[in-house]
């Protein structure tokens, strides 16, 4: 490759060496447009429209289902890939995608999911019980280095069999191909929201037809020529940072209400450039609600094709609780109870963003979260002297860390520190510093508790309370504040482990209560709102749902293909 | 011809130096390529992969593993993309960065020259002022204001090209005068400046003197003259023109291997990180030679003391 490329620069230079006797100027200019021609043909290859150009935030990492976190990773990776259950496009909530159907047994731990008949890889071949074993096996083994492991955890044996590092038997995973259309599962305790799981991108149905000659290892796999998939569309060709392309599976179950016949997934790390795109009509949706800038949300929000939506997500700040002042609740509290978050939301974020006290957000699987602590600078100020700093007296100044230029490439995290510095500040005599960290050390910084104050988000996988709870239990790796609480981790797993659901909201309400009242090892600022852009005359099966799944096999164009421009 | 075969074997142990020393750098700032936001559930996971990777075994051994690698063509797999190779990434993006630049090259060079040509003849003139104005709004104007100014006018009020993406011809066009604008500033002053002083030269008088008709005076006898300085600004130029376009890449989306550059720093990609490092050695190290035997040939009076 650099040979090559060297040789080509330095080709004006022998091209030179023989016209030295003429003017150089115009000869170099021929040498240089012949090189310019050569290169753009092959810089510049054709491009046509797909039917569907839809914009999805930052290039994916990977698009493996079964490996890949990052939402604009999973949007791709399931419309490639389903399991036994698929997102339903308009509310988002579980619904039969390979299977057509289970029955669920009366101590809510044993699956019995029935395949459907005509569920096909996209090469034509028969998606089998066997299948669905082999990924969920695939997804469990460490060395494939699935992130989201821990969904596997709630499956009989999940957690044991990825921990074990002696040759552990995957064959002891419960699940079970009890015929070629049957496939049993077996759960630790009754998981009400197992169904919602397997949903998700990361139980989706992988080939082991292409995995396993490859090695399981393999990251190269998805970039097979001929690659099987279970979703509703297949790769055609993967460009990294121009494109992906994505055709329709014929073979897929449902492939007759899928009508887009081709899509383009492009990648925009600039919220300019995605905005350029969407208005000249060279793309038609904007799925990433982090690429529209938040500067323009007052003005963009009021257009007809922008939509905003409620979905599971929640901005809050942590506070390191394993080193003087934040070690106090007492002190976690009184910060708590400073921070004006209707201020925050009506003069930074604008979206209309409803404010939070609690983790969970409001509505999240028919969970209703407790109620916080308020906006109370009074009580603060005497939380605040019982702990030893009246008025702020002989408290040490405080450093917020946040990523700059975060939030959508604006100075979102920036904006909401510097309010909280006056808030503090008036209120309780506290000095704020602000400490911006580049991304990689904000998260180095944060998983080794060595901050103060930092901002956080975290946005639901599947709509059940339990996807925000688990992250505070004392054995979570994303807990990152240092806190740990017995009675917390024994509520959250009694009420996990509890098949009424009712009494099940009840325990998970007791737990955060803890978390949100009395303990406070982070702050809920506000819940989000997405926001995404699509032209309602031109497209149709696009909804805003709370678990911000817009599956691209249900959209559809409404004008006919031929109308398209450029 | 012995003296360009002595500079190629310099190229590449300076390229490996500059690969060892990328190498080791890159591993001081603070995080590593596998940090996340969210943890993965168990630390089993990162133990594995940094496994995988070989991120785990002491440095030395990572630095013969890697030296091993370039000397076999390999620069090993990207750990942000781990679905692609960084060979395969620069095979896809750099024809385009490539492009980008040498389009931006010849607007440079094409709409540089004959403006500072004229500039020169018509000193003095309300067209010298007018022009010399231009050229001084386009080397002051940054090209993340001009790009999207760009796009406003003639991507989505006159609709006349794409305003972003790549592909065809016309998709090149509003990127290409982005990055290149600068440049053609640059060059239509220095190209003023030369033809002004040759102009003073006594060659010239000398040729007026003889009755040539002014045009055969300029372009013949001043013209060569005055474009050596253009020349070997051109060296510099274009290699900054190929590997500077981050910012143009990302106005307009762009898919080249500018963005790589930058993102895979910021997101601790190891391994490309050094393989960009490694391929803008290479481009710096080429063109900075040509450029220096190009303006022998030129001018043969620099050619003796080579």
């Amino acid at each position: 490759m650099f040979p090559l490329r060297i040789v080509s620069v330095a080709f004006p230079l022998s091209a030179r060496c023989r016209i030295r006797a003429q003017l150089p100027a115009p000869q170099f200019c021929k040498v240089f447009a012949c090189l310019a021609m050569i290169l753009c043909l092959a810089g510049c290859r054709a491009r046509d429209r797909a039917t569907l150009v839809i914009l999805n935030g930052s290039e994916p990492e990977t698009i493996d289902p079964q490996v890949c976190t990052g939402q604009p990773d999973g949007r791709v990776a399931s419309a490639l890939f389903e399991g036994l259950t698929r997102f339903n496009a308009q509310s988002g909530q579980a619904e039969p995608g390979i299977a057509h159907s289970w029955e669920i047994s009366n101590d809510g731990k044993i699956y019995t999911f029935h395949l459907r008949t005509n569920a096909g890889w996209s090469t034509g071949d028969r998606i089998r019980a066997e299948d669905v074993v082999y990924s969920w096996r695939r997804a469990i083994n460490p060395a494939t280095g699935v992130d989201y492991v821990g969904q596997f955890f709630y499956v009989k044996n999940g957690e044991f069999l990825h921990t074990n590092r002696s040759a552990p038997d995957y064959t002891l995973l419960g699940v079970r191909a009890l015929d070629p259309l049957t496939v049993e599962v077996e759960l630790e305790n009754p998981t009400p929201f197992f169904v919602d799981l397997c949903a998700f991108h990361t139980l989706a149905v992988v080939p082991r037809q292409t995995i396993e000659p490859l090695g399981n290892e393999a990251d190269q796999w998805i970039r097979s020529k001929v690659l099987p998939c279970s979703g509703a569309y297949q790769l055609d060709d993967w460009r990294l940072n121009d494109r992906i392309r994505l055709r329709r599976n014929p073979h897929y179950w449902d492939a007759a209400n899928v009508r887009a016949e081709t899509i383009d997934v492009l990648p925009t790390e600039s919220p300019t450039a995605t905005l350029n795109l969407y208005f000249s009509g060279q793309a038609d949706f904007i799925v990433d609600n982090r690429s529209i800038p938040t500067e323009l949300n007052d003005i963009l929000r009021t257009r007809p094709d922008f939509h905003s939506f409620t979905f599971l997500a929640v901005y809050f700040m942590r506070l390191n609780v394993t080193r003087p002042p934040f070690n106090d609740a007492r002190v976690r509290r009184a910060i708590a109870m400073v921070i004006q978050k209707r201020r925050l939301v009506e003069r930074i974020t604008r979206m209309g963003e409803p404010v939070a006290t609690a983790l969970v957000p409001p509505g999240c699987g028919g969970y209703e979260p407790p109620e916080g602590l308020p906006f109370n600078p009074e009580e603060a100020k005497r939380l605040l002297a019982a702990a030893g700093f009246p008025g702020g007296r002989g408290f040490p100044v405080i450093q917020y860390m946040f990523n700059a230029g975060g939030g959508g490439g604006s100075r979102l995290h920036e904006q909401i520190g510097v309010e909280m510095q006056r808030m503090l500040r008036e209120h309780l005599g506290i000095q704020l510093q602000m400490q911006p960290v580049e991304w990689k050390s904000y998260l180095n910084e944060q998983s080794h508790t060595n901050y103060d104050l930092c901002r956080s988000s975290w946005i639901g996988d599947y709509n059940d309370p339990n996807t925000f709870l688990d992250l505070f239990l004392s054995t979570s790796l994303n807990n990152r504040t240092g806190w740990s609480n017995p009675e917390y981790d024994r509520l959250i797993k009694q009420g996990n482990a509890t098949l009424d659901q009712h009494k099940r909201f009840a325990l998970l309400q007791q737990a955060e209560t803890i978390l949100v009242r009395d303990e406070l090892p982070i702050i809920p600022i506000y819940y989000y709102r997405g926001l995404f852009a699509f032209d309602t005359n031109r497209l149709g099966g696009i909804y805003g749902n709370l678990t911000d799944h817009h599956p691209f096999g249900a959209i559809y164009r409404k004008d006919s293909a031929d109308t398209l421009r450029r | 011809m012995p003296l360009i075969f002595r500079r190629l074997a310099a190229i590449p142990p300076l390229v490996v130096l500059i690969a060892s020393l990328a190498f080791f750098l890159v591993r001081v700032a603070p995080g590593g390529p596998f940090d996340r936001e969210r943890k993965s559930a168990s630390p089993e996971i990162e133990r594995q992969l940094m496994q995988r990777y070989h991120l785990d075994e002491p440095l030395w051994q990572q630095y013969g593993r890697f030296l091993a690698g370039v000397f076999r063509g390999d620069l090993g797999p990207s750990l942000k993309y781990r679905n692609h190779s960084v060979t395969d990434i620069i095979a896809q993006g750099l024809p385009v960065s490539l492009t980008l630049g040498l389009l931006a090259f010849g607007f440079a060079l094409g709409i540089g020259i004959p403006t500072g040509f004229c500039t020169a003849v018509w000193r003095g003139q309300w067209a010298d002022w007018g022009i010399s104005l231009l050229v001084l709004l386009a080397i002051c104007v940054p090209g993340f204001v001009i790009g999207p100014v760009l796009v406003l006018v003639f991507g989505l009020k006159l609709g006349w090209f794409p305003v972003g993406l790549w592909g065809s011809p016309l998709h090149a066009v509003l990127p290409m005068v982005t990055l290149g604008l600068y440049f053609a500033g640059r060059i239509a002053r220095l190209m003023r400046e030369g033809m002004m002083q040759t102009l003073q030269s006594e060659f010239i008088q000398t040729a007026r003197a003889k009755g040539l008709s002014e045009l055969r005076v300029l372009l013949k006898h001043a013209f060569r003259p005055a474009v050596l300085p253009v020349l070997s600004y051109s060296g510099p130029m274009l290699a900054d023109l190929l590997t500077g376009s981050f910012v143009v890449e990302n106005i307009f989306q762009v898919p080249g291997i500018g963005v790589f550059l930058v993102n895979s720093s910021i997101n601790r990609d190891y391994p490309m990180t050094i393989g960009l490092v490694m391929l803008y050695a290479i481009l710096l190290l080429g063109l900075n030679m040509v450029v220096d035997f190009s303006y022998g040939l030129l001018d043969p009076r620099t050619k003796s003391s080579q």
